[in-house]
Parts: C-alpha cells; structure tokens; sequence
C-alpha cells in the first residue's frame, strides 16, 4: 500500500504534479508493494478520527485501492473528485490550525503519523515534496530515493546528473521514502473510486513550528505558474545577444498567447530574472510545444524541457544538442528568422 | 555572523557523459569540475550575510585532495578560509553518512572554539540531487532547518559565534533571521532563531567573479584538513545507466528567413497561435 502526499493549488485542484505522482504510485503499485516487502493492504487507518478499513467501491479497480493521499490543508470538492478519477482508495485529510501554515517538520510529523503502516510513502518531486520526504526520511529513520522514475523488480530508477544518467537502487529499510521525478508519467484517469475521507487532527510539537511561513508575498516577479502553465513557451538563450535582444521573441511570445523561457546563461548574465529560468535549477515546463531560440541544449536545459510535446529548434549550429534532439528546426539567425515568423503570423491574420 | 557554507565538487557535465568500468559512476577524468549552482549561490549569499553582520564565511567540502580546487575558489570570491574533509571516492557515503561526517565535523571545531551561528547548503547537489543533506544535518545538530531560500536578512543578534557562548556546537545562541524563499503561492517569508541549518536555491543573488586580489588570497588561505572515516551506512546505489541512444527524427524546415512560413504551418498544425 503506498500513501501519497498531494499537494492543491490556489484554486483548490489538484497540482499536476501530484496527479503524476498518485498515477506513478497505481501504475506501479505492484512493483512497489513487492520492493516494500508485503502485499498491497490498506493501512488500519489508527489515528483516524474517522477510521476503519475501507470497503471496495463497486465498480473500482483492486489495483487503485493500493493508493492512498494524505492532504494537508482545504480540501475541495474539486480535488476529490480528481482524486476519485485518479483511482485513490482513502483520503487521509489533516486539518490544525497549526499545520494552516507551512511548516516542513510539522506537515512531515502529520505524514509520520499515518507512514509507517504503508510500505511506501512518496510525493512529486517538486520542492515541497522533496523537502516533506527528506524529513519524512529522517524522522522514520530510512532512506529516500529522489526522483524516481521507475520501480521494477530490479528496484528503483532514479534520475541523477539532472536527468543525464539514472542510478539503479534498492532502499531496504521498513518503509520505502519516494519522491517522483517531474514528467516520470502522465497523469491518468481510471475507474472511479469513492474514497473514503478520514479526518486527521494531530498535535503539532512546538518545535516542528520554529519554521513556520510568517506570511507569503505574491509579486509578479516570483510568478512562474504562467511559464509551468503555458501551451507555448518560446526560449531564448545566449543566442539572444544582450539585454536588449528580446523583442522578436517577446513578440512571439505574444502571437502565441504563451510564455518565455530563458536558459541560465541568460539569468546569469543579469537579462532575464530567474523566474524565467527552465532547466535543472529553474522551472521544469510541460508545453504542447517549446521554441528554443539561440539555445544549444546544455544537459541541465534539456531536464528542464523533457515535458515538451513538440520541440523546435532555432539555431545557427545544425550540430548542436538542441536541433539533434529536435522535432523540427530551422538553421539560421534567431534574430532573422524569428521577426520573418512575426511577420508571416501577421500576414495571415491580414 | 560566522557562517558555514557546505559545498560540492561535481563534474562539469556540458557534453556527453559516460560510464566508469565498475558500471558504479560516471567517468569524470575527461571532464572539469565545478561546485552545485545552488551552492554558488549559498557562497555569496553567506558572503553578503557575513558582511551585513560583521561576521567571517568558511567554506566546507568532503571530497578527494582535488576539492581543495572548490574551497580556493570560493575563498577567491570572498570566503575567509575552508575546511577539506579528504575522502578519495565521496560516491561511498550515502546522504546520511555525509550529513554525520559533516555534523562531527562542526561538534569538533566547536570544542576548539569556532562555532557557526548559521550553516548553509546547496539545495541538491547537481549530481546526485538528493535534497537531503542539509535537513539529515540539523537533525543532527538539532537546528531548525529551511530549504529554497533564496535571500538572508539578519534580524537581531549574532554579531559572530566563535564559540563565544555555549550550546552543544559553540554557536552564539542570539541571533535570528528574515528568509525569503519561493513557495507554491509566492514568496515565503520565515523568521527563525539562529543557529539555523538553511539549504539554498539559485536564483535570490548572482554568484561574483574572483578579482585577482581575491585569487591571490585564495592561494594563501588556510585549509584545515580532516580524513572522512569509514563509510558507516554505504551507498544504496546498484549502479548507474545512461539512456539510450536515439537517432535524430528532426525535420529541418530550411535554413533563415524563408523557412518562416514552415515553421507558422507547424505552429498552426499544432493550434497555438492566438487568433
């Protein structure tokens, strides 16, 4: 029985993310039960306000009852019921006033409670999951494998390098502690389930809240839902050729109702903010179609795009990483090209 | 402020990578290497903090003899002095292993008298990307710990921890921080007392270039040593694979300009042009 850890976004849905890593845990809930050393059970539930084992939903599948998810925090209607699409047997929801506020030790002790009768407890490896399991880890006394991307009956595959190798692994301790490397899968529906919602309401330590979010500040600038978000993401990288380089794309941009990305060599020489930043140490992007403008395909860029359904490449090197790795691409000046493809859309919008 | 930065000596990995003959580890001898960008920051970040509070920065890395590379350089941009604990192959230790070796480490040099009021560390390394080394060490030295911080303010006290008080690691027990981070919503504001374990992530300053009155300091500066111990949990790690290889399928619209209304027919074909 695997537990995941799900995080909901300002409008109370489900993150994406989150979605990948409850598929991962159903898709592979065989393999993970095997790897955790028992078979697929539900968890007695003990701290439960709410508890008892729950009965099987006519109708939903024996392999999605091997997935339950702890949420910390509002639960939405809206989030339910995605939780019932993506196959989830129970829903462990803790509600404190104390645990309103982030705070990674005391949202990981909630998760401790309800852990250890799991064989595994994973989240997405965005930066709140990965910081809950690191603790998750800690606390329970076990090891964690991040950023999984696979689990067979050879073990556990995990990205390493930014995506450019995978370790081969096997945690051997009580409770296996994973987080889900971005893009491992595709989030998929399944026969409903109706999962049992069982209410948690621990005791937060004093200690766990030494870190506690004081307040949150929500500044354009910090924003990168737009560039996670978009359809189109246009990138621009060194390419572009200073500060003041960005109008074709920025038009682009525009024409395409989407969002711009920029390669760290642009942030680090100060033209971008790094909001913008894709790649290993920026935002990890899932567009139906990416436009990498002047960009080379450095390995710490290219893990930042794997999501991308269509890639294409605009570059004046038709050797580089980037235009090899490509769907399509157009060999050239991205300053040339780019302002004759505003054009060309201008045209046709006559 | 008297700060602790903990670093990583990682392969430069720019082009293709491949694999050593255990199967175990890539094959660094053709590649440079670096330190995690996240810990570039963390640098000048402590640099910054250290500055603000008149308090000194120390870089520490666990790595072979060659790390003293990442130590200097990190001197060069402004560190005070750094600490090498020498283990040829760090690949052995697990993240558990370095956060102990790390935290023995600072309980050693706090009975000498050189506390730190804060302790800073990349947010994952750039290799491994474990995002744990820094959370298993406040554990271990009962600090409260944040991650994806990104900006420092010092808010009260801690005016440099040379072990002048007490506390099991020597550390000023005064002292308090602003960190900002970027959280799901924004950016995230906490306020923590001091001695505090703080992971960093890029993105809050831009890490500064050596002067060259900084790479001559570098050379000069002091490096204490220490021999990391015996791998105590190992290494979980079975072995190491590389994707395959797979042939290029672009289609090449054409080369420059004329290419363009191609390239808008895909973009079209796809259904992203806003009407």
């Amino acid at each position: 029985m695997t537990l995941v850890f799900v995080e909901t976004d300002e409008t109370g849905q489900v993150a994406l993310t989150s979605a990948e890593a409850v598929t991962f845990a159903r898709t592979n809930a065989a393999a993970l039960a095997r790897m955790a050393g028992s078979p697929s059970e539900q968890p007695s539930g003990a701290s439960a306000t709410s508890g008892g084992v729950a009965q099987r939903p006519e109708g939903s599948s024996e392999e999605g009852l091997g997935v339950d998810v702890a949420v910390i925090g509002a639960l939405t209607d809206a989030a339910g019921e995605q939780l019932a699409s993506l196959g989830v047997g129970r829903i462990h929801h803790f509600e404190s006033a104390d645990l309103e506020a982030y705070s990674a030790p005391a949202w990981a002790q909630a998760l401790v409670e309800i852990a250890p009768e799991t064989g595994t407890v994973l989240a997405s490896g965005t930066p709140r999951g990965m910081e809950l399991m690191a603790h998750v880890a800690v606390r329970t006394g076990e090891r964690i494998a991040a950023n999984v991307v696979a689990a067979d009956d050879e073990g556990l595959l995990r990205q390493v390098l930014g995506g450019a190798a995978f370790e081969r692994l096997n945690l051997d301790g009580d409770l296996q502690v994973l987080t889900i490397a971005g893009h491992a899968c595709t989030p998929e529906e399944t026969t409903p389930t109706s999962p049992e919602v069982l209410t948690h309401s621990p005791e937060v330590a004093a200690e766990d809240l030494r870190t506690r979010v004081v307040r949150t500040e929500v500044e354009a600038a910090d924003d990168t839902s737009g560039l996670t978000q978009a359809r189109a993401v246009v990138g621009a990288g060194r390419g572009v050729g200073s500060q003041d380089g960005f109008d074709e794309v920025l038009e682009l941009v525009d024409h395409l109702g989407g969002a711009l990305g920029v390669s760290r060599v642009v942030t680090g020489l100060g033209w971008r903010p790094h909001a913008e930043q894709v790649g290993q140490t920026g935002s990890r992007i899932t567009p139906d179609v990416y436009i990498a403008c002047g960009i080379s395909g450095a390995i710490q860029h290219m893990a930042g795009i794997e999501g991308a359904k269509t890639l294409i490449a605009i570059n004046t090197d038709e050797e580089s990483t980037m235009v090899q790795r490509a769907d399509y691409a157009i060999i050239g000046d991205l300053h040339e090209v780019v302002g004759a493809v505003n054009e060309e859309i201008r045209n046709r919008r006559g | 402020m008297d700060i602790l930065v903990c670093i990583k000596r990682v392969p430069d990995i720019s082009g293709q990578i491949t694999l050593d003959d255990s199967g175990t580890d890539i094959d660094d001898s053709g590649l440079g290497h670096t330190t995690s960008a996240h810990e570039e920051c963390a640098v000048e970040l402590a640099i910054q903090t250290a500055a603000a509070t008149g308090g000194k920065v120390t870089v520490l890395t666990l790595g072979p003899a060659e790390a003293v590379e990442q130590l200097r350089a990190a001197v060069a941009v402004g560190a005070h002095d750094g600490i090498l604990i020498e283990a040829e192959d760090p690949s052995v230790f697990a993240p558990e292993d370095i956060a102990q070796i790390i935290g023995d480490v600072i309980r050693d040099l706090a009975e000498q008298g050189q506390g730190f009021d804060l302790v800073l560390l990349g947010n994952d390394a750039a290799d491994t990307g474990d995002f744990q080394v820094g959370i298993r060490l406040a554990y271990d030295l009962g600090y409260p710990v944040l991650t994806g911080v990104q900006a420092l303010n010092a808010t009260g006290g801690a005016g440099g921890g040379s072990g002048s008080s007490g506390g099991s690691t020597g550390a000023s027990e005064a002292g308090a921080l602003e960190a900002r981070g970027i959280g799901p919503a924004g950016t995230e504001i906490f306020s923590l007392d001091l001695p505090a374990v703080i992971a960093v992530q890029e993105g809050g300053v831009d890490p500064r270039y050596p002067s060259i009155t900084g790479r001559m300091k570098a050379k000069r500066a002091r490096i204490a040593e220490y021999v990391a111990p015996e791998p105590g949990t190992g290494n979980p790690r079975l072995g190491l694979e590389l994707p395959p290889e797979t042939a290029s399928a672009v289609t090449v619209l054409g080369e420059g300009p004329d290419a363009a209304g191609s390239l808008v027919d895909v973009l079209e074909e796809i259904g992203v042009i806003r009407s």
